[in-house]
């Protein structure tokens, strides 16, 4: 085998297998990417039953219903509309009222998401973004200072919302 | 005061590396063994220098040192000591600190330890390590200071987020650094023979060592992630294709291509640009996998709280090299001329070539799907995610295809192999996969996915096991034949064979635990059962606990498969200190599998008090990180080999030895030490 003949399968060869993947890549891309609703979004947008998508916002205030096995329901809003969400399993640690949240799933009706998923966060202060960016758009949006500048100018050993053990302060 | 030496040492350090850069280039440029000499006593004064100042600043944590701000934000008293030391590098200035200290301290070994390298070549790489060491003890300096004073100290820390107070996590960041630093080092002496303008066996040479380790480094570092990950997160899985680890995958697979095109470069003088690029390639991934995990363009699922300006900066780096080294590669790269060595497709290197085709494509695949959510943010004009399925779609099966091929290469001749009679030699091999895939296809519920993911997995175990029989002639030759010749194989066989062990390994495990994993959420009150996988769970008792820096509710489970019963105990957990909860997942690992378990909160449910607990049993779980833990040793192996650490006898080139750069000036990092 020439030298010509090698370079020119070795290109038809990464071609066939470039071009393979780019195809794929590109079908796979149209049928599983998902986008982002807002309660808003929903309520414009109305989407089918079924889609998969992925929503956010913040829990609203007493609405967290735990039920048997696992069973949650709760409403997630950005002030002007309401999703309602059902999810069956272990909530995030950091899953709480009045506090942002991402859910993964699909919706059963424009305003009925099933969550797959619950998004967790490893971060005390993280916002997800687009959850930052849905109540920007909704005019919810407060410039919440970083838990770093207060717990760093003081001495913070308060316990925790809800958690037993108040020996803790005097422990230390 | 330790604070302000460690500051001052920063700077220090921060010129040392721009004159290793100046003087390392020019020397090479000009071949003037003087500058080299200086660039070599300046990595020193550099390395140093990072050393004491990362010392510095992890006394301050062990110190509990608040009037330093980095130390008040992300450390607290009551921390265990091996978390206040965790806690150095725990943090965004702290990484930072910790990637100088190891980009100085290679390129510290490149000027010391690289004796058969040219002198010429490595005073141009020693200068290019230099720079970029330079450019991030800048970004360190200027933009992540580490040392910043607080006034008044606070008389308590912040504590770090105690999702990260875990060994294997405090592991994680280093490892994860060194992989991505060490691909640094293949960077350099990429661009040192670039601007030199030839690139050869010897060249190739000292870039299979570096990115091996490289590779090794940073496939504990994902196995670390991961492993923290699936016992910590208390989701029962162990990868997500989120951003985040997609960010430390890609170099992954990129210098997994590189340690197998260098094969080629060494040993046939073949693809030699093609790996110069792929050494280019895999640290600009590094550097985009740092600036996606510091900039928080993507939604990810282990997002932490994140500065933008700092991801911007760290963007202009990327560009900078990444652009540099491309353009350099454009003007330079097609009079390398060394396209020698012909082959026939199918032979040793047409094999690698596959290899290198698919992981390049593949890795391809895996940065659209990291990047699309941005691309098409911008087109659409609305958020969206792309999720496991895509990847499932594009990336495994381009795997799968590599895969299959994988055991029939190390049998392939170079120059030009006979197909037919290594598929013969493979017939065992084959006819166990077969046996797999039938039996677990009759067995397993008939899913005919899962039995082909066994019977690869299977394939790949069986190849690797039979090329080594194969190697030392076992059941051809008599027995103390056999072993000498065991005793004589070499190491990088003993480590190829390791790795492509591991791989089959893993292949085996991650398709069990994606396949037959079997998930039970339940709410049980005090004294309640319920049954899962063939197993009966009780909840026995829920107790408070205190920890050194939290208090728990421990759960107690009792699970009985009618034979053994063991006791599970996860937790929640509060740290007051960051004011967060956590759930600490209780498992038991088995060869067979692991039974996990989650605690979540308790509520009032039909008139009675219950915890949610969430049961998964996954089988094979352990394969998943054994195979993961046995390529990093079939790379570690490897990296023992004889022909590494001396160097291989040089074909007709005697004047390697000659000509080395003047000894080191020891006086300069002596008295950097003494102060």
């Amino acid at each position: 085998m020439r030298r010509r003949d090698r370079r020119l399968l070795l290109i038809s060869a990464a071609g066939i297998v470039l071009i393979g993947a780019t195809a794929v890549a590109s079908v796979a891309l149209r049928q599983t990417a998902s986008f982002f609703y807002s309660p808003t979004d929903a309520q414009a947008k109305k989407p089918e039953a079924g889609t998969q998508a992925r929503i956010g916002g913040l829990v609203a205030k007493g609405t967290v219903v735990r039920g048997d096995n696992g069973k949650v329901n709760f409403v997630v809003t950005d002030m002007k509309a309401d999703v309602r969400v059902s999810y069956r399993g272990v909530l995030p640690d950091l899953f709480r009222e009045g506090q942002g949240v991402v859910a993964e799933g699909k919706f059963t009706a424009p305003d009925t998401f099933e969550a797959r998923t619950i998004l967790a966060r490893h971060d005390e202060s993280y916002m997800p973004k687009e959850v930052a960016d849905a109540l920007k758009a909704s005019g919810q949006w407060r410039d919440a200072p970083l838990p770093v500048s207060q717990t760093s100018s003081q001495s913070n050993l308060g316990t925790g919302a809800g958690m037993v053990n108040p020996a803790y302060t005097s422990s230390k | 005061m330790i604070a302000e030496i460690g500051h001052f040492l920063i700077f220090l350090a921060l010129f040392a590396s721009f004159a290793q850069a100046a003087t390392g280039l020019w020397g090479g440029h000009a071949r003037d063994g003087r500058f080299a000499a200086m660039s070599k006593a300046a990595s020193d004064i550099s390395f140093f220098a990072i050393a004491l100042a990362f010392f510095a600043l992890m006394s301050a944590f062990i110190r509990s040192d608040f009037s330093v701000q980095n130390v008040a934000t992300n450390s607290h008293t009551l921390k265990p000591m091996l978390y206040k030391i965790a806690g150095t590098w725990g943090n965004h200035e702290g990484s930072m600190v910790l990637w100088c200290l190891i980009s100085a301290g290679f390129g510290w070994m490149l000027a010391h330890f690289s004796k058969g390298l040219r002198w010429d070549l490595r005073s141009r790489a020693v200068g290019v390590q230099g720079l970029l060491t330079a450019v991030m003890m800048a970004y360190l300096a200027f933009a992540s200071n580490p040392f910043v004073r607080l006034d008044p100290a606070p008389l308590q820390g912040a504590g770090l987020n105690p999702l990260l107070q875990d060994p294997s996590l405090a592991a994680h960041p280093p490892f994860l650094y060194l992989g991505y630093v060490g691909s640094s080092v293949v960077f350099s002496l990429a661009v040192a023979a670039l601007l030199e303008g030839r690139v050869d066996a010897a060249w190739a040479r000292w870039v299979r060592p570096w990115a091996l380790a490289s590779w090794t480094f940073l496939t504990i570092g994902i196995t670390l992630g991961s492993y923290w990950a699936y016992y910590e997160l208390g989701w029962g899985g162990w990868w997500f294709w989120d951003p985040v680890e997609n960010a430390s995958f890609m170099p992954w697979l990129l210098g997994a291509a590189l340690l197998h095109s260098a094969i080629v470069t060494e040993k046939r003088g073949g693809l030699a640009s093609w790996t110069v690029l792929l050494a280019i390639l895999t640290f600009s991934l590094s550097l985009l996998g740092t600036f996606l995990v510091r900039s928080g363009v993507l939604t990810s699922v282990h997002a932490f709280a994140l500065d933008p300006e700092r991801g911007f900066i760290i963007l202009m780096i990327l560009a900078a090299f990444t652009g540099g080294a491309l353009a350099l590669f454009a003007w330079r790269g097609p009079s390398l001329g060394s396209d020698r060595g012909l082959f026939a497709p199918i032979s040793r290197e047409g094999a690698l070539v596959l290899n290198n085709l698919f992981l390049t494509v593949a890795t391809a695949t895996v940065l659209v799907g990291t990047l699309y959510p941005l691309m098409g943010e911008a087109v659409f004009k609305r958020a969206l995610s792309v999720g496991p399925p895509y990847f499932n779609l594009t990336f495994t099966p381009l795997m799968a295809l590599v895969l299959l091929a994988l055991p029939i290469a190390p049998y392939l001749a170079w120059k030009r192999g006979d197909l037919m009679a290594v598929l013969q030699r493979l017939w065992v091999a084959a006819a166990l996969t077969a046996l797999a895939i039938t039996l677990s296809w009759a067995f397993m519920g008939g899913k005919a996915l899962a039995a082909i993911g066994i019977g690869l997995g299977t394939w790949l175990v069986c190849g690797a096991i039979s090329e080594v029989l194969d190697r030392v002639r076992f059941g051809k030759l008599p027995a103390p034949q056999v072993w000498a010749r065991v005793k004589g194989l070499q190491r990088a066989a003993w480590g190829m064979t390791i790795a492509h062990l591991g791989m089959g390994v893993f292949v085996l495990g991650a398709v069990s635990e994606t396949a037959f994993r079997v998930e039970h959420t339940a709410s049980l009150g005090l004294g309640e059962s319920t049954s899962f996988a063939g197993r009966t769970v009780t909840l026995k008792a829920v107790t408070a606990e205190e920890g050194p820096n939290y208090y728990a509710d421990r759960a107690q489970l009792i699970v009985t498969d009618g034979k053994r019963e063991l006791t599970l105990a996860p937790e929640r957990r509060f740290y007051p200190a960051a004011r967060m909860p956590t759930t600490e997942v209780a498992l038991r690992s088995s060869l067979a599998g692991d039974v996990y378990a989650a605690l979540g909160d308790p509520a009032e449910i039909n008139g009675r008090m219950a915890w949610t607990v969430r049961m998964y049993w996954n089988p094979l779980v352990l394969a998943i990180f054994g195979g993961a833990f046995l390529m990093a040793l079939g790379g570690a192996v490897s990296l023992t080999d004889r022909r590494l650490r001396i160097g291989a006898p040089q074909p007709a080139k005697p004047k390697l030895g000659g000509a080395s750069a003047p000894p080191p000036a020891d006086p300069v990092s002596a008295g950097v030490a003494a102060e």
